[in-house]
């Protein structure tokens, strides 16, 4: 238990609630319920899971899942050494013996016979059956599994089981509305409030438009990053294109369109 | 002068008062009394602009116009035009006057002698519109090689018939210009002549603007920035800026000489025009994506904050300033939303000077309002006038940091009126220089009618709303381009392509069909299970995997503890293999697949189209057991005003009876045209989202059409359909049953084809052709 410590969230991060989701998820945490946190990509839904965290005094083990991410790679695998074998634990069961919050951000990304593995710890039972050891790990009380995906996805592939979806207490999250998302980004990056207002502006632009080549809008963090940008003296215009218009489109058509949007917003 | 019979008043007698006109006259030594009438007009109008070397120049270019024994007219017009030509053409007539006598010289020793006068009368606005003297000889250049290209000749013989269509393309020239650069006319004549150089009255049709194609080739080659190129761009833009997802409906300005049409938009869409060319603006050039953007976004303004009022109750110029106060309010909005369009705003917005207008000779009602329109827009503007100021004023305070409304911005209007009334604004002549702001919209969504008024047109009478269109029987035609491989270039919207659900006959014939072949399907099925994803595959002798590959990590750990280099890859992992593949079936069912297979002894009496459908029946059952995701068309044509593409399966129908039903009804007829039907299918497919798209084209010939008489022509469309495709993502697949196919399939599909050289095996060869494909 000793690195117990390096999981813990030290300084308070910057959170702006949108709405009662802190309340309702000490709620949650209290009943040790899992949550799942759905929300487009750059939406705050990691940085909630650190807030939270933080708050609650809890360390944290995030997972960032991948294609390639196999059941062992949460569960762990024996390794070799000197003497033979030797079992590690991976993310997920340190979590469960330690009792941190574990956070398995981008859960869908996993394939799907990976994710069946949460399945007893997030039940009744709160166990992890580690089948290659021949071990049953009761969940530490303070334990709690977090999820996080993004539904905007447009491919079939990438959706939850329902019987996965159906272990989880959910919060749905959104880019926050233009007030809001402008404090956020002025607090986030020092910038003045009128600047950051235009910002948002034009990531509102962006995101009428996904869906219609756009898979996904111009995020907040894209918003943040352009305000850091400008901040550290980078002309705007400059700014919003490299950090808001080109990452997200390769399309001839909508960078023009927002190329645009960001010439009518700095006149 | 003296002819044959009637005697002819001679001019040459005429006598003028000033002596350089009358030496003139005497150097020009014509006979015409009517062009003795206008002469000293023009010769002044020559004396003004020219020098003596250049007056000897244009006098001697005169008298051998005049003695080419056409008439008077060639030479009153060259008299009457040529000053101005040469004013237009920058001063100099040097390079200018041995070009254009070059070619009246050329064109009076073909038979092409009568359109020396059409030539000569457009030549100043031809000037006008050219501006140097290197455009007009290009000019001059394209029209002799029209002339040279259309003459006819019948049998090979001299050229013994005048071109049709040079007249007429010497008429149109100004209107052409005025839409076309030289190069667009350059590629608009090459284009009438390819395609109609053999067929006179429609050479005559496509040269004075009358044919279709003509007004297409030409819409093709407008400068400017066209509509259909920036479409997306302005659909996105409406969308992300506005949020608005209104239709845009472009309307024609090529054809509007008189009336020139503005946006507005109704209930079936916003209507822009169809090109909008880039403007020279005090502030920098505005380009033509940015006018459209300006109209666009006033428009969606207008949709957004204005309501409508009644209108009856005001005067004509009253409504005038209610709309120039409304657009201003809502331009104002706008600019609040995103401040950069003041910029194209006031680029676009005229500037009208203060002392412009006359009020004593000139309605300036106009003048005012437009003046005022852009002192609301531009804080800097330079008027003095103090109305003016204080309705700027008045027009703040009212918005203030609201919306306001139409009604408050009405009331602001009828008080404007009443205050800067003038006597002269009833005058007949208004004053409307530099006062259109032609990126507004006409406002017609301003306004409510209670009572039919009489001074306005109605074009939308109820009654005539209510008549019901006849309904709609099947799906309006798409029209796709067809390449012509001799000029590189594509026909405009060439083929019309009619997409019909394809009748239904009997799905147990089908079911019937499957039986027969039921000991192939064991067979296939055999192949399938083989085929079908296999789900979890193990991958060995990876460093990092999910598990630990026990063979691998003993040997390894033996190695180490012996003291040799141990395998450090001793993990496994697992990976899915999955299929991704969209597939199209295109049948072409032409006429030729009535044919019996076989010949003499052989003959089973089936044919091929017997065999296409068992074929596609077994294939369509094949890949529905594998789970690709598949569709099914047929496909043929009757000119290109008339191809049919039948739809037998969607990709989301699933393989049942009305499937087999369609299937079952297959008929054969006409003929294969087939680039339309490609790309027609090739939209489908483009849309859809697996790895792997497949067009899978079964054919019995090469393509044709009763309305082609050249070979080649629609096999290099095939061939340029396929490379569309590839170019989308999508793989072309032909299987040919023609035996001789080899040469042109080879053209049209690259690698990408196979013969069947024994039709009866299709119903095994097409099944076992897809999974050889797909492995």
């Amino acid at each position: 238990m000793s690195n117990k410590e390096q999981y813990l969230v030290r300084t308070e991060p910057f959170y702006q609630a949108q709405g009662r989701e802190v309340i309702l998820y000490e709620a949650a945490y209290a009943a040790r319920l899992p949550v799942m946190l759905k929300g487009p990509t750059g939406c705050g839904k990691s940085r909630f899971v650190e807030y939270m965290a933080w708050k609650l005094g809890k360390p944290l083990i995030t997972v960032a899942c991948n294609e390639d991410m196999t059941a062992s790679d949460l569960v762990g695998r024996y390794l070799l050494d000197a003497n033979g074998t030797r079992w590690l634990d991976g993310p997920l069961t340190t979590a469960a013996r330690m009792g941190a919050i574990c956070y398995l951000d981008e859960i869908v990304e996993a394939r799907q016979d990976t994710t069946v593995v949460i399945h007893p710890l997030t039940d009744h039972r709160r166990v992890l059956p580690l089948d290659k050891k021949g071990e049953l790990i009761e969940a530490h009380p303070d334990f709690q599994l977090v999820i996080s995906y993004n539904p905007g996805y447009q491919s079939l592939m990438k959706d939850l089981k329902q019987s996965t979806k159906q272990r989880f207490t959910a919060f749905d999250f959104d880019y926050p509305e233009a007030a809001l998302e402008t404090q956020i980004v002025a607090q986030e990056s020092g910038l003045d409030a009128e600047t950051a207002q235009k910002l948002v502006k034009i990531a509102q632009t962006a995101r009428n438009l996904k869906g219609h080549g756009l898979d996904e809008g111009i995020s907040t963090r894209l918003v943040v990053y352009a305000a850091t940008l400008i901040k550290r003296g980078v002309a705007p215009q400059d700014a919003c294109r490299m950090a808001m218009v080109r990452p997200i489109t390769d399309d001839a058509d909508i960078r023009a369109t927002l190329d645009h949007a960001v010439d009518a917003s700095f006149a | 002068m003296v002819t044959g019979v009637r005697q002819v008043p001679d001019a040459r007698s005429r006598t003028y008062e000033h002596p350089q006109v009358q030496a003139a006259w005497q150097t020009l030594d014509c006979g015409f009394a009517t062009v003795a009438d206008v002469f000293e007009e023009c010769i002044y109008a020559a004396l003004a602009s020219f020098s003596k070397p250049q007056l000897d120049a244009y006098l001697e270019a005169a008298r051998v116009i005049g003695k080419l024994g056409r008439g008077p007219e060639p030479l009153l017009a060259f008299l009457e035009e040529w000053p101005t030509v040469v004013a237009a053409a920058s001063g100099d007539q040097e390079p200018l006057l041995p070009q254009v006598m070059a070619a009246i010289r050329v064109m009076q020793k073909s038979p092409n002698s009568k359109a020396i006068t059409p030539f000569l009368q457009t030549l100043a606005a031809v000037a006008r519109r050219l501006q140097s003297a290197e455009q007009v000889e290009v000019y001059v250049d394209i029209a002799l090689n029209l002339m040279a290209r259309t003459t006819g000749s019948i049998h090979g013989h001299h050229t013994t018939f005048p071109s049709p269509g040079l007249p007429h393309f010497f008429e149109q020239a100004p209107r052409l210009l005025g839409l076309l650069s030289t190069a667009g006319l350059r590629n608009w004549t090459d284009y009438g002549i390819r395609n109609y150089s053999k067929h006179p009255e429609r050479q005559v049709d496509y040269f004075s603007l009358q044919s279709a194609d003509s007004r297409a080739v030409l819409q093709r080659e407008r400068h400017g920035t066209l509509f259909a190129d920036v479409e997306r761009k302005l659909d996105l833009y409406l969308r992300a800026l506005w949020q608005d997802t209104e239709q845009l409906v472009p309307y024609s300005t090529a054809f509007d000489e008189l009336r020139k049409p503005i946006p507005y938009y109704d209930r079936l869409g916003m209507r822009v025009p169809d090109v909008f060319d880039d403007v020279q603006a005090p502030g920098g050039v505005v380009g033509g994506l940015d006018r459209y953007r300006a109209v666009l976004a006033h428009m969606a303004g207008h949709r957004r904050w204005s309501s409508s009022i009644i209108a009856d109750n005001y005067s004509p110029f009253q409504r005038m300033a209610v709309e120039f106060f409304e657009d201003c309010r809502i331009e104002t909005l706008l600019i609040r939303e995103y401040p950069g369009l003041r910029r194209i705003f006031l680029a676009l917005h005229p500037l009208p000077g203060e002392a412009d207008c006359d009020p004593e000779t000139t309605s300036c009602l106009r003048h005012r309002l437009a003046m005022l329109s852009y002192a609301l827009l531009d804080p800097q503007h330079p008027y003095t006038n103090p109305q003016l100021l204080d309705f700027v004023a008045r027009f703040h305070q009212t918005l203030g940091d609201g919306v306001s409304s139409t009604r408050e911005m009405a009331d602001l209007a009828l008080l404007y009126v009443a205050r800067t009334r003038r006597q002269s604004d009833q005058l007949a002549r208004v004053h409307f220089d530099n006062t259109v702001i032609d990126y507004r919209d006409d406002n017609r969504h301003l306004w409510q009618y209670i009572e039919d008024s009489d001074d306005e047109d109605f074009f939308d009478d109820p009654a005539k709303q209510n008549a019901k269109p006849a309904e709609v029987q099947s799906l309006p035609p798409r029209r796709y381009p067809e390449w012509d491989y001799q000029s590189q270039t594509y026909r405009p919207d060439w083929a019309s392509v009619y997409e019909a659900l394809h009748p239904s006959g009997n799905p147990a014939d089908i079911d019937r069909l499957l039986e027969k072949h039921a000991a192939l399907a064991k067979r296939l099925k055999r192949l399938l299970d083989l085929l079908k994803p296999q789900d979890k595959v193990r991958i060995r002798y990876q460093e990092e995997g999910s598990d630990l590959d026990l063979d691998i990590a003993i040997s390894s750990l033996i190695d180490y503890k012996s003291g040799a280099t141990p395998d450090p890859r001793i993990n496994m992992s697992h990976r899915t293999d999955g299929r991704s593949i969209d597939v199209l079936l295109l049948l072409d069912l032409s006429e030729s697949l009535n044919q019996k297979v076989g010949a003499g002894d052989t003959a089973n009496g089936q044919t091929i189209l017997e065999l296409s459908q068992e074929a596609v029946s077994l294939l369509a059952w094949a890949i529905d057991h594998l789970g690709d995701a598949y569709a099914i068309a047929g496909f043929h044509s009757n000119t290109r005003h008339e191809v049919r593409y039948q739809h037998i399966k969607g990709f989301s129908e699933r393989w049942d009876d009305t499937v087999k039903a369609r299937l079952a009804a297959m008929q054969a007829g006409w003929s294969t045209r087939m680039g339309a039907a490609l790309r027609h299918a090739g939209h489908y497919l483009e849309h859809r989202r697996a790895d792997k798209k497949i067009l899978l084209l079964l054919t019995d010939g090469e393509p044709a059409d009763i309305d082609v008489t050249e070979p080649d022509h629609l096999r290099n469309d095939a061939r340029k359909a396929v490379e569309e495709l590839a170019a989308r993502g999508v793989t072309s697949f032909c299987l040919s049953l023609d035996p001789k196919a080899d040469e042109y399939v080879r053209d049209i599909f690259g690698k990408n084809w196979r013969v069947l050289d024994r039709v009866e095996r299709l119903p095994e060869a097409l099944p076992s052709l897809y999974l050889q494909l797909t492995r």
